[in-house]
């Protein structure tokens, strides 16, 4: 890693996932994952939950599920000749051999700082699993 | 604890109302599309822009409710507003007492009539659910304390009448895992798609987890009829239905009549805790319906108790 990299991480940013080289994984992510999946680099890849089809491409970037607007010929409310992005991530996901019941799980907001970065490296890390201290939290507060 | 609450939780059969939007008129307003329907309503529903047409604001709306001495049930979309704003929102509605809050998606900005708007969409419902779960239980979504924690019943909304039809059931799940406990399902012109939810809810026992409550829509105009299931997204009339409407010697009793069947038909499914009203009308529609349904007002169902049951 040259000594560039290295100054990045002491000036606080977030490390390798902003290191020259993590925006070069970034790129290549985006190549290969853009022209098959419409993939919009949010970060946080959930493409195995949903069967392989991208959230973020609903016009509305739903993460959990199809919105009430979806047409009786299944098209999308915003983009009525499009199918609906959750119709298909259904159908596929009940297809798909493995992560079947990952549909139904509950996913967290989009954390918006990872816009841009490879979702590779972050699952590799485990950033892509942080979620906010108040998500989905246990105990309750006592003033 | 709000009175719906109580309610829910006892299994006593809840009547909710959506109020007319309101524009201009203020509080004299609000008084004026109460009276007819208030004597049956248990608890009002305060809309979120509905079909993304900008109007006075669902908290607004909602204390405007709590002044009339009537309960509301405040509902948040995430269409206009990102994380931080509907948090503000959230912990601004308990302070004036707000305790009933409905989190849905909301209809897209292309629905309205400024579709230049952006579109936020920062959330999804199941995670407003979560964050206004969240709050309750006394955090923001950052994990800071709120202080003194409100105490929200959260309701949800689930288009049974939408495709994917046999996923709507694991969606609703989705959102009693984040929270919610009720679910106002959307008006649907298609009983035999409610009967389908409702098996679908009563199998996977869905229908003990949250309160379900069929909407019902009184219309009154061709017109009215013809926007519904042109206009409103995720509406599909069947094309018979609105033909009967305009074959219809006496248009504004069909609607009526519509509006009966499907209740009578909603209050026969199993599980079914409630109605939700939905009217265009200026005048006691609400109130004729609950009548012509057996339905007893909300006192004489508080004093007298009352099972959907003895209505079909």
């Amino acid at each position: 890693m040259s000594g560039a990299n290295r100054g990045e991480r002491a000036a606080g940013s977030e490390g390798f996932g902003a290191s020259r080289a993590a925006r070069a994984v970034a790129r290549v992510e985006h190549l290969i994952k853009g022209p098959v999946w419409g993939c919009q680099m949010c970060g946080q890849c959930v493409l195995h939950s949903t069967g392989l089809t991208c959230p973020m491409t609903c016009p509305k970037t739903l993460r959990n599920g199809p919105c009430g607007g979806v047409r009786p010929n299944g098209h999308c409310e915003v983009k009525p000749e499009m199918r609906c992005v959750w119709l298909k991530a259904y159908e596929r996901s009940e297809r798909l051999p493995l992560w079947r019941g990952h549909i139904d799980d509950l996913r967290p907001p989009v954390d918006n700082t990872l816009e841009g970065t490879s979702s590779w490296i972050n699952l590799i890390s485990g950033r892509d699993r942080q979620v906010p201290a108040g998500w989905m939290a246990d105990a309750d507060v006592e003033p | 604890m709000s009175n719906l609450e109580r309610k829910l939780h006892s299994r006593e059969f809840v009547v909710t109302a959506e109020l007319p939007v309101i524009d201009g008129g203020g509080h004299a307003e609000i008084m004026r599309q109460l009276a007819p329907m208030k004597p049956y309503v248990d608890a009002f529903n305060a809309t979120d822009n509905p079909s993304a047409h900008a109007h006075c604001s669902p908290l607004a709306v909602a204390i405007g409710m709590i002044q009339a001495g009537v309960e509301p049930i405040m509902q948040l979309t995430c269409r206009d507003r990102n994380r931080l704003a509907l948090e503000s929102e959230l912990v601004g509605a308990a302070m004036h007492g707000v305790q009933n809050v409905c989190c849905l998606t909301g209809d897209d900005v292309t629905a309205g009539d400024e579709p230049e708007a952006r579109r936020v969409f920062d959330l999804d419902a199941p995670q407003l659910i979560a964050l206004a779960h969240g709050i309750s239980r006394g955090r923001y979504l950052s994990g800071r304390p709120v202080g003194a924690r409100p105490n929200f019943v959260i309701g949800a909304v689930e288009n049974h009448g939408a495709p994917p039809y046999e996923y709507r059931v694991r969606r609703a799940a989705k959102k009693v895992l984040a929270g919610a406990s009720f679910l106002q399902l959307q008006i649907c012109y298609r009983p035999e798609l409610l009967e389908r939810f409702m098996r679908a809810a009563a199998d996977t026992g869905l229908s003990e987890r949250i309160a379900m409550i069929p909407s019902i829509c009184i219309l009154r105009t061709v017109g009215g009829m013809r926007f519904v299931a042109t206009k409103v997204p995720g509406i599909d009339v069947p094309p018979e239905t609105v033909a009967r409407v305009e074959r219809a010697h006496d248009v504004e009793a069909e609607c009526f009549d519509i509006a009966y069947e499907l209740a009578s038909h909603a209050l026969a499914q199993p599980g079914v805790a409630g109605l939700h009203f939905i009217s265009f009308r200026k005048d006691a529609g609400i109130a004729k319906l609950c009548a012509r349904l057996g339905i007893p007002t909300r006192i004489e169902r508080e004093i007298h108790g009352y099972s959907a049951s003895v209505a079909v």
